[in-house]
């Protein structure tokens, strides 16, 4: 289910490379190059040992749902149809976490743990996003 | 050379608190800031120093030329939201222990209900913020889009590792409702709230309903600290900083990437600091004014502040213990979530009454020596203050 009118990602100079990975169907993070961490969101320099070179690690695209909220009232008119919808916060298994309302959460029975899967979807004027949906047992 | 001790909060000034008014959020600060300066027995032309808040867009120059004011030394603005108001108290108390000014000016509040709504847009912006850059960019996208939604994840995830409960964040709402009733200032002061009206509320963002969730509040508030050297010559009995600190957690910038989302790490990190100058407990607290965006801030800050261990809070409230007459009342005002939401400020204008002794009768807290205030902000920035009654 393809949300359209949703708010386009505003795109940062660290980011850009992200949002290049998703248009050709990959998920990528940083991946600091002085001790292997990985982190998102983008930022400048490792806080763990200061190196400022990274290079852009992929995933598996697999994860799970680490916390969620069931939103009853569209915060965003681009939701206004879809409400209620779940907007969950994914830990990937490579650690780290992503955002992403859900496609296919029964509202009434999603729960932390869940298994969930990437898939990407067009946004009209901006290209690829990636999305997680639920997987099914 | 300690600033525990070092100054006081002299002078408290509160507007209407209303859901609709034609005044300007500039207006009511002014309306607030000469009350309070007329409250601690100074006139406008004695004020050296001015902290505009963040939230509500004002600045230094507003105050300056609606206020005559000739003699300012110090301005500044803090930005971490709603923890912003004590952290500038802790701005104010330097800049006067430091000699940069004397009497210092704050003001707080906006039009929560006119105009900036935090229902429907991040943080009621009234400008893009560059502590959003990451929510623009990963997190609104997908539909992440309003603070209501991010503490609610911060609960649900709470309610996962401790066994919280929904009625547990009732229990809060209906305590500060029972405030509220007792205070002629606040919105709800005609509407009683029960656990079973809790329950049936409408679901807001799961696990949020309405109750969960603090007013959009058109209104102001305004205080004014000077040294307490000074302070003792003034009308009013000082509300005398004991003790004053602000905390940072990390990462600062979202809180779904929060190694525990479930602590309010800068608060945990503030209180610490501000029980830490002080040299006193949270068991030497006689009430608190914890800020309650969501009720579940509360039951979160009672944890992080030392009030209660991890996860026995919920406990702690089932007992009865935040109510008036109970162990540790906690916003005696009604709070952001029933007398408004004014930034925070209006949990410190109810601390320095309730040091005072100047609320309503049966909202008194028997022998308020000290009082804890906290705020919160953005991404679970923190502030706490810890005042005292001078002798």
């Amino acid at each position: 289910m393809s949300i359209p009118g949703r708010p386009k990602p505003v795109v940062t100079a660290l980011g850009e490379p992200f949002w290049a990975a998703c248009n050709e169907r990959r998920l990528v993070v940083q991946r600091c190059l002085g001790c292997q961490q990985l982190r998102h969101y983008p930022q400048e320099r490792c806080p763990l040992c200061y190196a400022l070179e990274y290079d852009w690690a992929p995933l598996s695209g697999r994860g799970e749902v680490y916390s969620y909220t069931v939103s009853h009232r569209p915060f965003h008119p681009a939701w206004q149809e879809h409400a209620p919808y779940v907007v969950a916060t994914i830990e990937l298994e490579e650690g780290v976490r992503m955002v992403s309302d859900l496609i296919g959460a029964d509202p009434g029975s999603i729960e932390i743990g869940q298994g969930v899967e990437i898939t990407f979807e067009a946004l009209d004027d901006f290209g690829l996003i990636p999305r997680f949906r639920v997987v099914k047992d | 050379m300690s600033l525990s001790g070092a100054c006081a909060i002299v002078g408290i000034g509160q507007t209407e608190f209303s859901r609709g008014t034609e005044a300007s959020t500039l207006d009511l600060h002014l309306e607030a800031a000469l009350e309070a300066i007329a409250d601690a027995g100074l006139r406008p032309s004695d004020v050296d120093g001015i902290m505009p808040n963040e939230l509500a867009g004002t600045i230094a120059e507003d105050f300056i030329l609606n206020l005559g004011l000739e003699n300012v030394a110090f301005g500044s603005t803090i930005r971490t939201g709603g923890a912003s108001l004590v952290s500038a108290v802790q701005n104010a108390a330097l800049a006067i222990h430091g000699g940069v000014a004397e009497v210092v000016l704050l003001a707080a509040g906006r039009l929560g209900f006119s105009s900036q709504r935090v229902s429907q847009t991040s943080r009621g912006a009234i400008a893009p913020h560059p502590v959003m850059r990451h929510v623009d960019e990963f997190e609104r996208p997908f539909g992440n889009t309003v603070a209501a939604q991010w503490f609610a994840q911060a609960a649900r995830r709470h309610m996962h590792e401790y066994g919280t409960t929904s009625e547990d964040f009732g229990r809060i709402a209906v305590a500060c409702r029972k405030h509220a009733n007792l205070n002629a200032r606040a919105l709800m002061r005609e509407k009683p709230l029960s656990l079973e009206q809790h329950q049936a509320s409408a679901m807001i963002t799961d696990p949020f309903r309405l109750f969960d969730c603090s007013l959009e509040t058109d209104g102001a508030v305004a205080l004014v600290v000077t040294s307490a050297e000074r302070a003792r010559d003034l009308r009013q009995t000082p509300a005398v900083i004991l003790g004053i600190g602000e905390g940072h957690g990390t990462p600062p910038t979202s809180v779904t990437q929060k190694v525990d989302m479930t602590t309010l790490e800068g608060v945990r990190i503030a209180g610490e600091r501000a029980f830490g100058m002080a040299g006193l407990r949270p068991a030497d607290m006689d009430c608190a004014q914890i800020y309650d965006g969501f009720t579940w801030t509360v039951l979160a800050g009672l944890e992080d502040l030392g009030f209660c261990a991890k996860g026995e809070a919920a406990e702690f409230i089932r007992s009865g213990a935040i109510e008036l007459g109970g162990e540790l009342p906690v916003n005696t005002s009604g709070g952001l979530l029933s007398e408004g939401h004014c930034s925070g400020g209006n949990l410190i204008s109810e601390s320095v009454r309730q040091l005072r002794g100047q609320v309503e009768a049966e909202r008194q807290v028997p022998g308020c020596d000290h009082v804890l205030v906290s705020g919160e902000g953005n991404f679970h920035e923190g502030s706490a203050m810890i005042l005292g009654r001078a002798s």
